[in-house]
């Protein structure tokens, strides 16, 4: 399991913060997956390891939080808020939009990497609706041409992909 | 809320300080936890989390014989559809929180305080982590505090997309690494057996930020703001069909539902009329445009609202038939297809149901099933019905309050939008029997 | 029991009727108790396990008599007793203890449209596989659908749809579709088994127990799980397919593993076991038993058996044979190896050959790890019914060393070996050419092969006895199936060898008639015990001063060797 130094000095500071060692487990899978984009087998028992838990006990984590994933994703992850608020102000319309300028379905990754387009439960910025998420960044206002503008820009590579260096 | 979107207010603690932050920690360290606790006990403040549930009644329930430590959890899982005053608070005005809190701990006396952030506020992540650094090289956190010898620190815990870890018992779940399963009350009272089976307190943002406010103010003065039973200011976020969504904070009943979404909010859009509002986040019960709300509030008197008339506070939106919640006003005008509202409602919940007990696990996802196929052209009169009939099956019998969440909006809009149910369906029937296709394309699921 | 019960009694109110009940305990035992065959339905809620309180089907209403908020007084009705002030919502039995002055209501329409609801809600995703799904017949879910439920379906949107006959462990079958995630299976795992092995991934209603790729439910303890799983969701994969349970016959057993003496229940038709499954005795085994225990039954029918009463190994008749080895036993010169596998009647009569052929006897011990939980170091089930009928005075050793140079001595002539296979322990069979050899087995071996008298003997699923486990429980076992044509119960045959050496006619045997003349011989046995009045949970014997031989078992789910002893030491009632 090759985690940056970087990484394993995080976890090394962080999990004796924490009364119980499990306590730290969801911490530590946030920063697994952002050393290596994903939590795979391989992760999950390290992280078990390493807290003194059964690999199952990480895995019934992962697998109920959203968040955590055991893929990766394509190089731009963008998640668009449906839920009533930003429903409500065309969020569908949005994403319709930006599976037809992306030329991809939402709820899966582009066949050649560049975009996952996801459907995500409220973001809680309902006053800024409709409100996308692209790594960590949010995109607030989007309407459809907007989409079409952000579109554009991950096409094209203008648009940051959200996540920190 | 009252600094954070002035022109030049930064969220650095040197600016917070300029503005006389950190003051109240200062006075509050100089007094008894208990005298603390009086305070806010006499201001009366109730919890802006969702449940209304009086502060000061929640820390008078905390177990301090038992020898275990206690724990302060701050719930900033701010996930309620409609929702986002926390968001506010945390990104601009970050040390107001981390001063209620640490008041908060020296009043219960805690040996430890965690902030749960949703883990969507990659951000909001950063500015706390930041702001908690910021304020330990000052002393006001960690080791001594201020020379009080009260020790407390602040952890900083990243949930990862769970709506169900806004329940307090789901939180601690999740804070102690297992699923977000929310615990059987009784026993798992968090004043008793809360996080590691020790005394916890789990409060909204909002309600420790209002701490800081009652030290600085006094609990009498505090609940001199809003009325009886419905102290303080609140922060209603509004979304959905009008002019200027956005937060707006005011003093409770200090302002009607008209008078925010016309007066505050600029309006509904131009040629619309008012068709449904959730004034407490979508787990609130929805509340009809053209509906007339009569009865008697607490103290006796009788009213009779239109829906413009009612006082936006918890106790009035309560005897209106609804809930004042988290306060999450979601405006939909008569463009809105009511089943589709309710469709999307449903996926919402029936996605985050964390499935440990029978009648929600089961139940939700079937409401969401048949709201889907209703939606999708194969609706049948009894729908509302049989959708009304599950969501009683549901509500009143599961471990927490999810399995209400969930179903007071199916009753509600069976209450209320009944003849659209039904009306879709028959519209459906119409024209399958011309040969058309059932379903008409949706724009809200 | 709830482990918050206390033995203090209280009075609480049980549909209209009060009952007393110790202090503390759940609302479902103490319905349980208050009799008249009511029962709270529940799926999650188990007596040895946490609680759980998931399935929401022990739904009662509650209430608690009422007082006024501001003087603590109580309030009356018109006829001036205490109202009650009941709970608008219903509230779970298995987490509501009992306190002073409740009132339950089993059967109010509230409660029976919440038992209502939570039937409908298991069905609506629940597979329709009744029909191929062997849990028919003793599935809680058909019980209570039964009882219940609404009768029909209301519901017409597609099911959900999960991993099928998967293979949860060697023995064990997982259908995740099945399964109404009562979690029973999972607490099992990590709180009596001690192997945190299962859990469920997804969420709300996709969640799905499994193990972690690459691990499986395998430990010694995995077929509880199928015992406790209250749907067809976790199977015995041994079992799948093979008989349906209201065909089978149960009697109860105890299992020969080791001293732990579980108690068990063997399933059977005619003449045949199906399985075999744990009975509940919470002095020696709570609701469990080890899988290796289980998988005993199979050695009935084990190729090896021995089918024939045999002189010099041409078929004899068994009164043949035990005239032959009545004369073998005369001309003295006699060593009796013995088994702790063999029962205390069994044994009784050993002792009684042995006194009367003036013989020395051994036993071999049969000692291994112990797993701290249902499998001691001690692999008999028996060895304290032979201390205690006297048969031996020290405990066993592993082999037979002594023995074999008192026969290369030429000190004896006869050897009586029980269920042994001397050849193996120290006796070479050079050496055993040079004496007659009785042997009385269940299976064939090196020494069966080359004995002079062979006497059949019966397993314990075949025939009637007692053994005395680890905390001197005298426990009965009765015979479910039949052994091999013609073999007596070994106690027949004992009996009319014993018999002849004592110069006494042989005379039926009645075990409880056995049981008067073993009572007189074991000072711990009431003086008027009789078989049948063994009760089915055992019967605690003072083991006397036997309680100071340095027995090999340490602590393990029941037993605490240092307890056992102190509570010994300490008189009755002080």
């Amino acid at each position: 399991m090759n985690l940056k130094p970087e990484t394993i000095e995080k976890i090394d500071k962080l999990v004796p913060r924490y009364p119980t060692k499990r306590s730290s487990a969801l911490p530590l899978c946030h920063l697994v997956q952002e050393d290596q984009g994903y939590l795979s087998n391989e992760a999950m028992e390290w992280i078990a390891e390493r807290l003194e838990l059964e690999p199952i006990n990480i895995k019934e984590i992962v697998t109920f939080y959203p968040m955590l994933r055991t893929e990766p994703t394509g190089k731009y992850h963008v998640r668009v808020c449906r839920t009533l608020p930003c429903a409500l102000a065309g969020a569908y319309k949005t994403c319709q939009r930006l599976e037809k300028e992306l030329d991809v379905k939402v709820g899966h990754t582009r066949e050649d990497g560049l975009v996952t387009l996801e459907f995500v439960e409220c973001h809680a910025d309902c006053g800024r609706a409709p409100v996308v998420m692209v790594g960590e960044e949010e995109y607030t206002d989007i309407d459809p041409d907007k989409a079409a503008e952000m579109a554009a820009k991950m096409k094209s590579g203008e648009l940051s992909n959200g996540l920190p260096h | 809320m009252k600094h954070a979107d002035e022109p030049g207010y930064t969220n650095d603690i040197d600016c917070y300080i300029k503005y006389g932050g950190y003051d109240e920690l200062k006075k509050a360290v100089t007094m008894k936890p208990e005298d603390i606790c009086a305070e806010v006990m006499e201001s009366g403040v109730r919890g802006r989390g969702g449940a209304g549930f009086p502060a000061g009644m929640k820390w008078k329930f905390l177990d301090r014989k038992s020898g275990k430590p206690i724990y302060l959890v701050c719930n900033a899982d701010e996930s309620e559809p409609g929702t986002f005053k926390d968001r506010q608070i945390i990104h601009k005005d970050p040390h107001q929180l981390i001063e209620g809190m640490m008041i908060s701990a020296f009043a219960i006396q805690a040996e430890l305080a965690f902030i749960y952030i949703r883990g969507e506020f990659f951000q909001g992540y950063r500015i706390l982590e930041r702001a908690i650094e910021e304020a330990r090289e000052k002393n006001l956190l960690g080791d001594n505090i201020l020379g009080s010898g009260y020790s407390c620190d602040i952890i900083v815990h990243r949930g990862a997309g769970a709506y169900i870890c806004g329940e307090e018992t789901g939180l601690i779940e999740s804070l102690e690494g297992n699923r977000a399963n929310p615990r059987i009350k009784p026993p798992y009272f968090p004043a008793a057996l809360g996080l590691y089976q020790c005394p916890t307190i789990v409060n909204n943002v909002e309600t420790l930020c209002d701490v800081k406010h009652i030290i600085g103010m006094g609990g009498k003065e505090f609940a001199q703001i809003g009325t009886p039973g419905n102290t303080g200011t609140r922060t209603w976020c509004v979304s959905g069909h009008v002019m200027k969504p956005g937060y707006y904070e005011f003093a409770c009943a200090d302002i009607t539902l008209g008078e925010l979404i016309y007066d505050v909010c600029g309006g509904l859009r131009p040629g619309r009329k008012l068709k449904a509002v959730i004034p407490g986040g979508s787990s609130a019960k929805v509340l009809r445009g053209d509906e007339r709300f009569t009865g008697k509030l607490k103290d006796g008197t009788e009213f009779d609202w239109g829906i413009e008339d009612i006082p936006m506070d918890f106790d009035s939106l309560m005897a209106a038939g609804s809930m004042s919640g988290s306060g999450g006003v979601i405006i939909m005008d008569d463009s809105t297809d009511i089943v589709e509202a309710l469709a999307n409602i449903n996926y919402f919940y029936a996605h985050e149901s964390c499935g440990q007990c029978t009648p929600c696990r089961e139940g939700v996802p079937w409401m969401r099933k048949i709201t889907q196929r209703m939606v999708d052209g194969e609706a049948r009169e009894e729908d509302a019905d049989l959708l009304n009939n599950i969501a009683d099956q549901i509500a009143g019998r599961t471990i927490c309050a999810f399995g209400e969440a969930a179903s007071w909006p199916v009753q509600s809009f069976i209450a209320k939008f009944k003849d659209e149910f039904v009306e879709k369906a028959r519209e459906q029937a119409a024209r399958r029997k011309e040969g058309k296709a059932a379903a008409k394309e949706t724009t809200l699921i | 029991m709830s482990e918050n019960a206390t033995s203090d009694l209280i009075t609480i109110n049980i549909d209209g009727k009060d009952v007393e009940v110790p202090k503390g305990i759940n609302v479902i035992e103490a319905v349980k108790m208050a009799g008249k065959g009511k029962e709270v339905p529940h799926y999650c809620y188990h007596p040895k396990l946490s609680i759980a309180g998931n399935c929401r089907m022990c739904l009662v209403e509650m209430g608690m008599p009422m007082r006024d908020r501001a003087t603590g007084e109580a309030v009356l009705d018109e006829n001036g007793s205490q109202k009650v002030g009941w709970m608008p919502k219903p509230t779970i039995g298995c987490a509501t203890n009992a306190a002073p002055g409740m009132h339950i209501k089993t059967g109010s329409p509230m409660v029976k449209e919440s038992r209502n609801g939570v039937t409908e809600f298991l069905l609506i995703n629940h597979p329709l596989d009744c029909p191929i799904c062997d849990q028919a017949g003793e599935c809680r879910l058909q019980e209570f659908s039964a009882e219940h439920g609404r009768g029909y379906s209301r519901f017409i949107e597609e099911k959900n749809v999960k991993p099928k006959r998967t293979r949860l462990g060697p023995r064990v079958t997982l259908d995740d579709e099945r399964c109404i995630l009562c979690s029973r299976c999972v607490r099992f795992s990590k709180e009596v088994a001690d192997d945190d092995v299962l859990g469920f991934v997804d969420r709300g209603t996709y969640s799905t127990l499994t193990c972690y790729p690459g691990k499986e439910l395998e430990n010694n303890y995995s077929l509880n799980t199928v015992d406790i799983c209250p749907v067809g969701a976790l199977t015995s994969t041994d079992f799948r397919f093979k008989m349906r349970v209201w065909f089978l016959k149960r009697t109860n057993s105890i299992c020969t593993e080791s001293s732990v003496g579980s108690n068990t229940e063997i399933w059977s038709r005619e003449g045949k076991i199906y399985r075999v499954t744990p009975r509940r005795n919470d002095a020696v085994n709570d609701t469990w038993m080890t899988d290796s225990g289980r998988a005993l039954y199979k050695e009935v029918e084990s190729e090896d058996r021995l089918t024939h009463y045999t002189i010099g190994g041409v078929h004899k008749t068994a009164d043949e044979v035990a005239a032959g080895a009545v004369e073998l036993l005369q001309q003295g010169d006699v060593a009796i190896v013995g088994s702790a596998h063999s029962s205390v009647e069994e044994q009784f009569y050993y002792k009684s050959i042995a006194d009367s052929s003036g013989a020395k006897v051994s036993l071999v011990s049969h000692y291994a790890e112990g797993d701290g939980l249902l499998q001691s170091e001690d692999r008999t089930p028996n060895l304290r019914g032979a201390l205690m009928t006297g048969l031996i005075d020290q405990l066993p050793d592993a082999d037979l060393g002594s023995l074999a140079r008192d026969i290369d001595s030429g000190a004896i002539k006869t050897l009586l070996v029980v269920n042994e296979d001397v050849a193996a322990l120290g006796i070479a069979p050079d050496l055993l050419a040079k004496i007659k050899v009785i042997y009385v087995g269940t299976q064939t071996n090196d020494t069966a092969k080359d004995a002079d008298l062979v006497i059949p003997s019966l397993m314990v699923f075949e025939k009637d006895g007692s053994f005395i486990n680890q905390s001197f429980r005298l426990q009965k076992f009765k015979s479910a199936v039949p052994g091999p044509a013609g073999i007596q119960p070994d106690v027949m045959v004992l009996e009319k060898i014993a018999a002849s050496l004592s110069g006494e006619q042989p005379a039926a045997v009645n075990l409880d008639q056995l049981w008067q003349r073993i009572a007189t011989k074991i000072d711990a046995v009431p003086e008027a015990q009789t078989w049948r009045g063994i009760p089915d949970e055992g019967l605690a014997l003072e083991p006397g001063t036997l309680v100071d031989l340095s027995f090999v078992e340490t602590k393990n789910l029941k037993y605490d060797p240092v307890a056992f002893k102190e509570a010994q030491a300490a008189p009755a009632g002080a």
